[in-house]
């Protein structure tokens, strides 16, 4: 493929995945908005698109390329959000301690405890499955 | 010939400014990072969060100035949470034989991140709102907020511990499954996406496809879990 048109492919494809993750995320907080539900439409909108995709598998491949590239910048999304800690700054200052323990130590908990309960589960269904074959 | 002090006042004041004062530490942020081989504790979302409180301080710009600019940045959270389906596709097969234990796995993790979190910060004698905008940190900003807001806490404060959390999350995570002898990648990722969300996914992104695409499941997953019990969890505290 010459550079013109696999840039031109890019550039039709970014446009294309903008107008489809949009159009899903509008689709997503509609929803939630009728059915007056306390999850955002964002998560609404990508279990919907998760759900097309798997009822159309060759419309599904053109996505992963350009979806990986958006995807890439996913952290910077973020700082917007994270700058908002400056409006706290007095409470942080006061109650730094408390707050920078719970943080920290809470995230190592949750690591921990989501990794063993996925390692023992998984293989609790092995063994199920496994006792399945077997009968 | 127009005065720099109005120039600046222009500036200061257009959504422009803090467009392109994220957009510009970022990459300043992530060239670092880059160039120090990723080392977590220079975590870009740190960095460029700690140099623009910086300037904004500095020059004594408030956040909602900031924001007007910073926002369609923010916005992109949005489209961005919808485009995890398309990684989660591609690993239809393992989702589908591994969909029970994720599941069991996301809600042990989230339960015991917004316990842990307010039962230390509580030891230690935070104030009951602190308290309570610390539950559903480990969550998704957007989720996580309304949980905050409709339930005792500051839905700005927990927009800035979730933020937190995800760096932190993202910077222990390779340290704390080293120490754990995790090799699995699936595993790996539950465990990022439900404990820092979607900054862990991006972090599980660079180190694999798979472990990203577990991580956005996770985090997709616990958001729905979230605002099913963390509400009812939060009021029997």
């Amino acid at each position: 493929m010459s550079d013109s048109t696999s840039d031109r492919l890019a550039g039709f494809s970014f446009l294309g995945l903008i107008t489809l993750l949009l159009a899903y995320q509008l689709i997503g907080e509609i929803i939630v908005r009728v059915l007056n539900w306390p999850i955002p439409g964002p998560v609404i909108g990508m279990f919907l698109l998760f759900i097309s995709l798997l009822f159309r598998s060759s419309w599904a491949k053109g996505w992963i390329e350009p979806s990986q590239h958006f995807l890439r910048y996913l952290s910077l999304f973020f700082v917007p959000a994270g700058v908002g800690v400056m409006m706290h700054l007095t409470r942080v200052g006061e109650q730094w301690l408390a707050i920078g323990a719970a943080l920290v130590i809470s995230t190592l908990v949750s690591l921990v405890v989501t990794a063993v309960v996925m390692l023992l589960v998984m293989r609790l269904n092995a063994r199920i499955a496994g006792v399945k074959k077997h009968d | 010939m127009t005065n720099v002090a109005d120039i600046w006042v222009y500036l200061a004041a257009s959504p422009l400014f803090g467009l392109v004062l994220t957009l510009v530490f970022f990459q300043i942020a992530q060239a670092i990072y880059r160039r120090f081989n990723h080392h977590p504790l220079l975590n870009p979302v740190a960095l460029s969060v700690l140099a623009i409180i910086g300037v904004l301080t500095l020059f004594d710009i408030d956040y909602e100035t900031y924001f007007e600019g910073a926002q369609f940045i923010h916005f992109l959270l949005g489209p961005a949470t919808v485009a995890l389906a398309i990684p989660l596709y591609q690993y239809r097969q393992t989702l589908k034989d591994l969909w029970l234990p994720i599941v069991i796995a996301s809600s042990f993790g989230l339960v015991a991140a917004g316990l842990s979190a307010f039962w230390i910060a509580q030891s230690l004698g935070a104030s009951i709102e602190t308290m309570l905008s610390l539950v559903p940190k480990s969550v998704t900003a957007p989720v996580a907020m309304g949980i905050a807001e409709k339930n005792g806490g500051v839905a700005t404060l927990t927009a800035a511990f979730v933020v937190i959390t995800g760096i932190l999350g993202a910077m222990m995570a390779t340290w704390v499954f080293k120490l754990m002898r995790l090799k699995d990648d699936r595993v790996k990722g539950i465990a990022m996406g439900v404990s820092a969300h979607g900054l862990g996914t991006a972090k599980a992104f660079q180190l694999s496809d798979q472990m990203g695409a577990f991580s956005g499941l996770a985090m997709a997953l616990s958001a729905f879990i979230a605002a099913l019990i963390l509400p009812w969890l939060m009021s029997a505290l």
